[in-house]
């Protein structure tokens, strides 16, 4: 299971663990993470788990898809060249000690 | 109920009013069936449990929405009207089509609905305490997206009722013809016609939803037939459903008084509780899509070519997504359901009607301390999707 960190607008680290398969925003909603809605379930559609990928810098394991690259149009808070939706990136083992920042708000 | 090879066969009809009118008990027994069984009456699958549900709308191309998401595959059986030009078509025109409408239906635009959104609201909240007495389908569920959806597509005040009529038939029409299907068919010539005229570019108030899908036309991203097939798409999908949503909701929380005063509490909790009502009571209980190759899904095998029928509703009451599934508890996290679909098909306007639904609660907690049933709602039968005809309330103000 890769460990990995969020830390909120105001600094606070969240460090947590879920299986791989699952995705970021998961792994977020799962262990009560504030600061991640993922208020569509996980569809690409409501841009609300909205992250920054700090690090590893190669942003995350899965790429970018189309219907990501539509919404991250629709961030509450500011997009960025690192920003991503957390429900589009799957844990995996290369991903442990992966940090993503949490934007201000996401609604 | 019998058992073939492997596939449990199921003998309930879904298009039938017993089911239409109270489904859930039908979903129990063809949830604890199996994943995934055949209908009947139908000769297709079908699943009413949360994980295959879910799986099957997330892959597109081998649960194709092609050949139409309704009983009938579309290419074999003509359709009502023309196939949809986005919720019955796989990428690449599917994707073109859907970018124009996510384009439109921006986070700044919705931002900027918002305070209208809350005036039209709370007049509808004062406009009620005053009546006492009302009904929350005429005078809450349908008055507020009637006013503020149809505003915002750019339709003139007139005839808005229409397309409630209008889209009523196109549900309906992805069923059976059945008698709920043919009673909905009454005056719909008149109806296709002021719907067909209303989706033409000079009805459209300018900056409007609905003059900007005719910009994109003009910028080259779409014909102006495939503009005013989206225009039609847009006015069948984002009215009804959301009428159905609110009565829904309302009718949740008439039932449970507890709930009403949570929210009075906190109506920071409005966004969720319209969402759990949506998990709930989903608007939109079915879609069917279409196999594209031999594929498995829960145990069975299906074929390229086959049929399966998805109940959203059934998957949104899983005991084994939901702990108490039945209840309406709008402290719960009910994001993860499928009522607004899932994949690349999930509701283009979900966010819209998100913004629609919690403004609309919490104006109405902010305003109301209770809200009395005082007579029975009545189901209004639709083969797609489910809401009342009427919802006799009292309404006590604060």
């Amino acid at each position: 299971m890769p460990k990995i960190i969020f830390i909120d607008a105001a600094n606070r680290k969240y460090t947590v663990e879920a299986p791989a398969g699952r995705s970021v925003m998961d792994a977020a909603v799962d262990n009560n993470v504030p600061g991640i809605v993922g208020e569509c379930g996980g569809s690409a559609m409501c841009a609300t788990c909205h992250v920054y990928v700090e690090s590893p810098s190669s942003g995350a394991s899965t790429p970018v898809r189309p219907e990501e690259e539509v919404m991250l149009e629709f961030t509450a808070s500011e997009r960025r060249s690192n920003s991503r939706l957390g429900c589009q990136i799957k844990l995996n083992d290369t991903l442990e000690g992966a940090v993503f920042r949490l934007p201000e708000r996401q609604v | 109920m019998s058992q073939t090879t492997n596939a449990l066969v199921l003998d309930c009809d879904p298009y039938s009013n017993e089911f239409l009118e109270d489904p859930y008990p039908f979903y129990d027994q063809i949830r604890e069936a199996g994943a995934v069984v055949r209908l009947e009456k139908y000769d297709v699958w079908t699943s009413a449990r949360h994980k295959e549900v879910h799986d099957a709308l997330a892959d597109w191309e081998v649960f194709s929405s092609g050949h139409g998401v309704g009983l009938h595959d579309s290419i074999k059986v003509k359709p009502w009207r023309p196939p949809s030009i986005i919720l019955e078509q796989d990428p690449p025109l599917h994707t073109r089509m859907r970018k124009i409408l996510m384009d439109i239906l921006t986070f700044d635009a919705l931002k900027r609905l918002r305070q209208t959104f809350e005036t039209e609201a709370d007049l509808i909240a004062r406009r009620i305490c005053d009546q006492g007495f009302i009904d929350g389908v005429a005078d809450v569920a349908e008055a507020f997206p009637l006013k503020v959806f149809g505003d915002a597509l750019g339709l003139p005040t007139q005839g808005r009722h229409n397309m409630l009529s209008y889209s009523a038939v196109a549900f309906n029409s992805m069923g059976p013809q059945n008698e709920v299907f043919l009673k909905s068919l009454v005056h719909s010539e008149e109806i296709v016609d002021w719907t067909m005229k209303q989706c033409a570019r000079e009805a459209l108030a300018p900056g409007s939803f609905g003059a900007q899908i005719y910009e994109a036309a003009d910028r080259g991203e779409a014909t102006l037939h495939e503009a005013t097939l989206l225009m039609r798409t847009f006015m069948t999908a984002g009215v009804d459903t959301t009428v159905n949503g609110f009565s829904n909701a309302l009718m949740c929380f008439s039932r449970a008084p507890e709930q009403w005063q949570i929210l009075r509490s906190d109506p920071g909790l409005a966004r969720s509780a319209f969402e759990e009502a949506v998990r709930l009571e989903s608007p939109v209980q079915t879609f069917f899509r279409s196999v594209t190759r031999p594929t498995r899904l829960g145990d069975q095998d299906l074929k390229e070519g086959e049929r399966i029928l998805l109940f959203l509703g059934g998957a949104n009451r899983d005991p084994r997504q939901w702990s108490k599934p039945g209840e309406f508890d709008i402290s719960r996290r009910a994001m993860g359901h499928v009522g607004f679909g899932h994949g690349i098909h999930g509701c283009v306007g979900q966010m819209l009607a998100r913004i629609e639904g919690e403004i609309l609660l919490k104006a109405l907690s902010q305003r109301i301390k209770e809200i009395r049933p005082t007579g029975k709602p009545s189901q209004r039968l639709n083969n797609t999707l489910r809401g009342l005809a009427t919802l006799p309330l009292e309404i006590i103000p604060a």
